[in-house]
């Protein structure tokens, strides 16, 4: 791969590497500008309002904003409930994935092509499309306003369980043989065959779940009507509608990056392995 | 007992294996579709009592909402969203990639300018960027002042700016996301070709035109088809920017959706409004797969 990453350059000493350059740094400027701007704005003092001219730096910075957000909406319990349903998604997801992945990777069965497509339409149509009638499986179901009713939808993924069939397809023949030969029950097959050299996927997938049932808004906007289930995401929404708020944009941004705060410090640390996650999720 | 006969014996663990992961998706994926083209063909709307009781009215509601100006504009607001974000924010995720892929040192810090967004969830995005369309000392008009720009700064307000606010978030918060696809495309691609072209005297913009960018074609038709469903399902910042206003010019299908569903109560357009866009993505979905797969033989 090291070896690979020449090509490209040539390309670009050929062009003008300070060209290059330069043109990176003023879009890498121009794509940085609002979270850094929203930074700087949590920080200023509710009590320095903002005005033409009047934009980067006031006389000091407070985490004032902060501490009133929290105060205003009951932020403490969205982030419970956010983890609560991340958690929940990706525990039930890990198990079903491996399942069915395995299934798909291992054996030859009756239908096999027709059930591995019927799985992934799940793909194909998104869950946001079907949030209508969704809602009514939730009513009749009798979950409605609850974590469980966020996450279950999601209980199944198709493309996890694609991602694992992936995964376990490219383990040597000769090592499940070796296994199976070794008296290895399906169970023992997964757990000291199929899975050791397929973490990076679980992995992978794990982070592209969590990062996506964080972020997520509308599923549990309409499945959600009091603050026991309700999410960062539905909170930070209705905390900006708030009419005591207006427009203080202090306090909209703190309360803002608060939400995105603890997803995107995991992104900060583990970055390299974050993006290669969504690399590896995306094309395998 | 060898992999080939577990391979040929009928049993049934296979199939409980797949249960969990099938059922889920019949219940919250195969059913809604059959009950959502089943209630298409009912009137029924939750706030109006003499129609709480579903009435089969066959086609009406597809009459409708075809026959329906308002609806014919939704269709429009939804192309120009698609069209106007899916193939920018590609091209951008193909210039970024280029860019930053690169070893040089602190090149991961650009990576991180260009893909941060991608972290962050649609509606702190959304917030964000509604504090730089501020009118007057927002960040984003300011900077248009700059640069000579002298119209109107209601950006979210405007109907002929509202879409293009939404376009412009979308871009932003997306382009990162498919230059990972495309570096990661960069980094497979075989160095002999390469070293080919140098051979043959061909120069940067050769290269790139001609080798660089058709080596990527698989890669760009898979980022097609994730930024094409992307842009069908997600509304986030929409809530957040415009509510589909002003007077619904910013209104796309799926937020057109949860309108009828959720504040007009109309069960039966709701149904025939998800049974287009089911439509649209599994045609979608299976145009490209076929023209994918044809292409590979």
């Amino acid at each position: 791969m090291n070896k690979n990453q020449r090509t490209p350059q040539k390309i670009f000493s050929q062009i003008g590497s300070w060209i290059t350059n330069i043109l990176a740094t003023l879009l890498a400027l121009l794509w940085s500008v609002p979270v850094i701007w929203a930074l700087v704005a949590s920080f200023r003092p509710a009590n320095d309002p903002m005005s033409r001219g009047d934009v980067w730096f006031s006389t000091h910075l407070t985490v004032e904003n902060y501490t009133r957000a929290w105060s205003l909406a009951p932020f403490g319990q969205y982030y419970i409930n956010t983890i609560i349903v991340v958690l929940m998604i990706l525990a039930v997801q890990l198990i079903t994935i491996v399942l069915a992945g395995f299934a798909f990777a291992n054996y030859e069965f009756f239908g096999k092509g027709w059930i591995f497509f019927f799985v992934l339409l799940q793909m194909m149509i998104p869950t946001s499309a079907l949030l209508a009638p969704n809602f009514s499986t939730i009513r009749v179901m009798g979950i409605f306003d609850t974590r469980l009713a966020i996450a279950i939808p999601y209980f199944g993924s198709a493309f996890g369980t694609f991602l694992m069939r992936q995964a376990f397809i490219s383990v040597p023949r000769d090592l499940v043989d070796a296994g199976v030969i070794d008296g290895c029950s399906w169970w023992q097959l997964i757990l000291h065959v199929y899975l050791p050299p397929s973490i990076p996927s679980l992995i992978a997938f794990g982070l592209s779940s969590a990062t996506w049932h964080w972020n997520e808004f509308l599923w549990p906007l309409i499945i959600t009507i009091s603050e026991k289930s309700r999410p960062l995401t539905a909170g930070l929404v209705r905390f900006t509608q708030l009419g005591e708020i207006g427009a203080q944009w202090s306090l909209l941004t703190a309360a803002t990056l608060m939400v995105a705060a603890p997803l995107f410090i995991v992104f900060l640390i583990f970055q390299r392995r974050f993006i290669q996650s969504f690399v590896h999720s995306g094309l395998k | 007992m060898s992999a080939q006969t577990t391979r040929k014996q009928f049993k049934p663990l296979p199939y409980i294996l797949i249960l969990p992961t099938a059922a889920f998706v019949a219940l919250f994926t195969a059913w809604p579709v059959l009950l959502s083209i089943y209630q298409s063909f009912f009137r029924q709307r939750m706030n109006i009592a003499r129609f709480r009781e579903p009435t089969y009215i066959g086609l009406d509601n597809y009459i409708e909402l075809f026959t329906d100006p308002y609806f014919i504009q939704v269709i429009k607001n939804t192309l120009t969203y698609v069209l106007g974000t899916v193939p920018i924010s590609i091209v951008l995720g193909f210039l970024f990639a280029l860019l930053v892929n690169r070893k040089v040192r602190g090149i991961g810090l650009f990576r991180l300018a260009f893909f941060h967004p991608m972290v962050l969830p649609m509606v702190s995005a959304a917030t964000i960027w509604l504090f730089l369309f501020t009118p007057d000392y927002g960040l984003f008009n300011t900077a248009l002042r700059f640069l000579g720009y002298s119209g109107p700064e209601n950006w979210t307000g405007n109907p002929h700016l509202a879409l293009l606010s939404v376009v412009i978030v979308a871009v932003w918060k997306n382009s990162g996301y498919y230059m990972v696809f495309y570096l990661a495309g960069l980094q497979n691609l075989p160095v002999d070709v390469y070293e080919a072209a140098a051979l043959d005297g061909a120069n940067g913009w050769q290269t790139l035109w001609k080798i660089t960018f058709p080596l990527l074609r698989r890669t760009t038709v898979f980022i097609a088809i994730v930024a094409f469903i992307d842009s069908f399902r997600t509304v986030d910042h929409i809530f957040v920017l415009t509510s589909g206003g002003p007077s619904r010019s910013s209104t796309v299908l799926l937020f057109e959706l949860w309108l009828e569903r959720f504040e007009f109560q109309d069960i039966g357009i709701s149904a025939a409004i998800t049974v287009i866009f089911v439509i649209v993505l599994l045609a979608f979905t299976i145009t490209n797969f076929i023209t994918s797969e044809r292409k590979e033989v």
